[in-house]
């Protein structure tokens, strides 16, 4: 049953044919496809079919070459911003900061333009958020370590809880579990697939783990080329090839878990 | 076992340190025993004695001239302008560097002239620097100016260029504006960097003070030693070549301490 029952989905991110190459490289060619609130959407691909480059599109820090981004109806400018947060692989946490000091950036930058502080009640107001933030994703307890003291799945919970605390409607994840050890990942694949739930975020997750595209994704986005000229690789760009929804989004939010439809957990 | 396996053991490692000092010492000592046997009035090598003599007289007998005590008012006046100097320069050198660095159109009109900038040998500009702003301390400050900030600019620039552009974009994601990116997540992460680049100038800036002081002046480190130097007095400029040298070396593990104390993360996550 692949037919979608939700009513009325309201498209939150709208891809129109949109391309982008390098010089003569050619990535991506022809995107055209919308993400409703609510997706869990995943993008496997092969290594350098331009995964990346197509969330540093949505993410506002690569501009199409041509064909636009919307997001609710409103045309993309081609900058970072709040309503989308994200994770990288690498490099995502602030190493000169603790770890309470990471997740209370985000406020700290909402709440006091110039000095970039918070005093007095404030202070302990965000201290208080971000304690319950850390206690959600189980770093209560390294509140005050470095991130250099931090394991790897541990700098990616505070990642995540790092870019939750600000509440964007958007979560993008650059192959965010691909430097964790196996069972650190699914441990990470419990969390992300909990946090999508109760805080009703749209996820755009590019992974190069088909089993992991599966079984967090409610829906899950192979690019790949589609025309291949054997004499010049960089000719063509690659496309969504597959567009194979999972879950219903709305059964994860919902609560219960749905029903995984015609594929197989791998975990 | 190849000789790159063998390595010393700590004890050893003070002993080895330690070692070239105290042979320096013997053939000076025994130098110096045999040009004074030949030559009692010879200058070039002093003796023990005659170096202890200079020192106590220039550190802790009043001047006949002037009533001062010349090696600590000479260590005053170079050091002061060593610090200003520095100081001046690391202020304009992280300013100039961190927006180069962080603010494209910024850079787009200042990374090609301090490229230039950087390349004017700053000794060859000391006449210029001495009719334009007089031979008082000003041409001192900016003589080491000159010769220091640039290549902190230049560093700090490349420092900022370093950090993870994921971090930039992280900020960004966090509604950060390029004030709140600059405050929190640029500078702090630059400022171990900044000491470090203030600690590699230190050398270069020494260079510059002493020509500055031997040039024109009526104080100073520098001044004295160019200045004893027509009187050949070794059993002067030798403690205080020493002196200077000693000088420095704190003033290098000094910064590195600093460094240590003031960011502990630094260092370890790389
Ligand atoms: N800034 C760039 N300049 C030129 N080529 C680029 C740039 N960024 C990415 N590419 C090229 O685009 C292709 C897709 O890269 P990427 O999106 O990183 O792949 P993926 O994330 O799927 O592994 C690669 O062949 C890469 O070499
Ligand atoms: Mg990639």
């Amino acid at each position: 049953m692949l037919s979608l029952v939700w009513e009325e989905p309201v498209s939150l991110i709208r891809i129109s044919k949109l391309w982008k190459s390098y010089g003569a490289k050619n990535v991506l060619e022809g995107l055209d496809f919308s993400i409703d609130a609510n997706e869990f959407v995943t993008i496997v691909g092969a290594s350098g079919c331009g995964k990346t480059t197509f969330l540093r599109m949505i993410l506002g820090e690569e501009e199409p070459s041509r064909g636009s981004i919307e997001i609710d109806g409103e045309k993309l400018i081609a900058e970072p911003g709040k309503d989308r947060g994200v994770v990288f692989q690498r490099y995502s946490v602030f190493p000169h900061l603790t770890v309470l000091e990471n997740v209370m950036l985000g406020l700290e930058f909402a709440g006091s333009k110039i000095l970039c502080r918070g005093f007095g009640s404030v202070r302990r107001h965000w201290t208080q958020r971000c304690r319950e933030m850390l206690d959600r994703v189980g770093l209560l307890a390294s509140a005050n370590d470095y991130p250099n003291a931090l394991s790897g799945g541990m700098q990616q919970r505070l990642a995540l809880s790092q870019s939750l605390v600000v509440a964007p409607r958007i979560l993008l994840l650059d192959e965010p579990f691909g430097a964790l050890d196996p069972g650190i990942r699914s441990d990470m694949h419990v969390l992300v697939r909990e946090l999508h739930r109760e805080l009703g975020l749209t996820v755009l997750m590019v992974t190069h783990d088909i089993s992991e595209s599966f079984y967090l994704g409610t829906r899950v986005l192979v690019l790949d080329k589609i025309r291949i000229d054997p004499h010049d690789p960089d000719l063509y760009g690659a496309n969504i090839t597959y567009d194979i929804p999972v879950r219903n989004p709305l059964d994860d939010i919902a609560g219960t878990f749905g029903e995984e439809r015609g594929v197989t957990q791998y975990e | 076992m190849r000789i790159i396996n063998h390595r010393p053991s700590r004890g050893i490692s003070y002993f080895t340190a330690i070692l070239p000092f105290v042979l320096l010492i013997v053939v000076y000592a025994v130098f110096s025993d045999a040009r004074l046997e030949a030559n009692p009035d010879d200058k070039l090598l002093p003796d023990a004695t005659s170096l202890g003599n200079a020192v106590h007289r220039m550190a802790f007998e009043p001047s006949k001239r002037t009533g001062e005590l010349l090696l600590w008012k000479d260590t005053v006046a170079s050091l002061t302008r060593l610090f200003i100097g520095l100081s001046i320069s690391a202020f304009i050198g992280l300013t100039v560097g961190v927006f180069n660095g962080i603010v494209p159109w910024f850079s787009a009109f200042w990374t090609p002239f301090v490229r230039v900038l950087s390349m004017i040998p700053p000794m060859a500009i000391l006449p210029i620097l001495f009719i334009v702003f007089g031979l008082g301390e000003l041409s001192k400050y900016v003589l080491i100016i000159f010769g220091t900030a640039p290549f902190i600019m230049r560093d700090m620039e490349q420092r900022v260029r370093e950090l993870p552009h994921e971090q930039i974009i992280k900020a960004q994601t966090l509604d950060a504006t390029t004030w709140q990116i600059l405050l929190r997540v640029v500078l702090p992460q630059v400022m171990p960097r900044l000491l470090e680049a203030v600690r590699l100038t230190t050398g270069a800036a020494w260079l510059f003070l002493i020509a500055a002081e031997a040039i024109a002046s009526t104080e100073g480190l520098g001044y004295r030693i160019f200045l004893v130097r027509r009187y050949l007095a070794m059993d002067v400029i030798l403690p205080y070549v020493i002196w200077i040298t000693l000088l420095a070396f704190v003033m290098d593990f000094s910064l590195r301490r600093l460094n240590t104390l003031c960011f502990p993360w630094f260092g370890k996550n790389r």
